[in-house]
């Protein structure tokens, strides 16, 4: 009984604790912000000075893919991981659903998916002039997949075999391109001025692929391609029932 | 931008950000889990629209798709797969397991 | 006060309250939860702060940030979440216990 109180009482003071904490931190980061210098503009004269040779017309998406293109780069590669990660962490294969979908998700399915292609189609190629790119039409393309595997269609066996590929195509274009200018220009991901604008659509497009993909797959939790993780069914289980029972 | 705003521009704005705090503080203080991620997803509809008034129209894109939709439904498929583990336990052993988390409506404990 | 002065306020105050959340809470998904909206508190300071620009349009490179961060923060989650379900199959729970000396 004495260990429940101790229990009780040591939560509540790790509960006042990190009240007391997080107050102090919020108000010392309130008073910052409070009393933050004026604003200095020469990030933004920087931009604005060099949309001439960035190949795109939307600000947004000249310091995502050219200015600072290696960010997105890695982002793409910390996507891919977060898919590898998610593979690794479920060993079993997945089963979309067990039970029959309603024709109402059907029919919705029906109907939505060529808008749903289309406009991400569009976002993908307005992204050079006005709000878009490839990370909202990749967003838009894996609510596309999202619904596909809610109505639980299965993946055809082309589907499954180039979903590898597909994956990966977004980082490996983007890393070929980077290198590709790097022997050009002698720099990496200097893009030659003429050429920007293409280059930047081919790698926003292989992006979208890639994204959509990896949001689906990410949504699906685990590996659809039953072929390959029945395989390592048995070695993976029986490393965690080691310590229960006896195989 | 950053002119003393109107009265309407200020209205809208104190609405939005007081929805924005109101949200976040149900959303992690209530017990039911099912309930916490459809907070959630409204959560992520609101930031939606404080982005739109920031004049970050791509990131309102990318957050009503990526934040409030993507991320919603990956909780909603986690807690249906935790409830359906713990279904799955509790008919395995027969005894009393932990109790189950996330269903619709049961409570599931907030802070311990 | 202005409106992004506001946002990043309210981005403050979100911040604060996401990290008390995840401490206090045991519940796995309530502590991927409360990061959730910790990291879109953060987004929204740093849009606010970008926001407070002389000019017409906003600062393009904290744009760019916080959409790297929106996508980077879903796939962590994603992530996360595998993981927590992955817990909850092998240990039977997906609430954290208190250390037991065993």
């Amino acid at each position: 009984m004495s260990r429940e109180n101790e229990d009780s009482l040591t939560s509540r003071t790790i509960k006042m604790m990190a009240a007391i904490s997080v107050l102090a931190l919020t108000s010392v980061l309130g008073w910052t912000v409070w009393t933050l210098p004026p604003f200095s503009d020469r990030m933004q004269r920087l931009v604005a000075s060099n949309m001439a040779i960035s190949g795109v017309e939307n600000p947004v998406t000249a310091v995502l893919l050219n200015f600072r293109g290696y960010d997105t780069l890695l982002e793409i590669g910390v996507l891919l991981l977060a898919a590898l990660g998610v593979f690794s962490a479920v060993p079993s294969p997945v089963i979309l659903s067990k039970s029959t979908p309603s024709p109402i998700l059907n029919l919705l399915l029906r109907l939505l998916l060529p808008f749903i292609i289309l406009i991400g189609g569009y976002i993908l190629w307005i992204g050079k002039y006005a709000p878009g790119g490839a990370f909202q039409a990749g967003a838009i393309l894996a609510a596309g997949g999202i619904l596909l595997s809610t109505a639980a269609v299965p993946f055809n066996r082309f589907a499954l075999k180039t979903m590898p590929f597909a994956m990966g195509i977004g980082l490996v274009t983007f890393i070929v391109v980077a290198l590709a200018t790097m022997m050009v220009r002698g720099n990496f991901l200097q893009y030659p001025v003429a050429q920007a604008g293409t280059l930047i659509l081919v790698i926003e497009a292989a992006a979208t692929i890639s994204i959509s993909i990896i949001l689906t797959i990410l949504f699906i939790g685990g590996n659809p391609d039953a072929s390959i993780t029945a395989k390592d069914e048995n070695s993976k289980a029986s490393i965690i029932d080691k310590g229960n029972t006896t195989k | 931008m950053d002119e003393f705003p109107n009265l309407a521009d200020m209205a809208f704005d104190g609405i939005l950000a007081l929805a924005v705090l109101v949200l976040a503080w149900k959303l992690l203080r209530s017990p039911n889990l099912f309930k916490a991620v459809v907070l959630f997803i409204s959560f992520g509809l609101m930031m939606s629209l404080a982005w739109v008034r920031l004049k970050a129209v791509d990131i309102a894109l990318a957050e009503a798709a990526i934040g409030a939709g993507l991320t919603g439904a990956l909780f909603l498929t986690a807690l249906g797969k935790l409830q359906r583990g713990a279904q799955h336990n509790q008919e395995n052993n027969g005894t009393h397991q932990q109790s189950q988390e996330g269903r619709p409506n049961m409570a599931s404990g907030s802070s311990d | 006060m202005t409106i992004s002065l506001l946002y990043a306020l309210v981005g403050v105050v979100l911040l604060g309250i996401g990290l008390y959340s995840l401490v206090i809470y045991s519940h796995l998904v309530k502590k991927i939860l409360a990061l959730n909206v910790a990291g879109s508190g953060v987004f929204l300071f740093l849009v606010a702060t970008a926001a407070q620009t002389t000019g017409p349009v906003p600062d393009p490179v904290p744009h760019a940030m916080v959409l790297t961060g929106i996508v980077v923060a879903v796939s962590a989650t994603a992530l996360a979440l595998a993981l927590a379900c992955r817990i909850h199959q092998v240990t039977g729970t997906a609430r954290l216990t208190e250390n037991e000396p065993e």
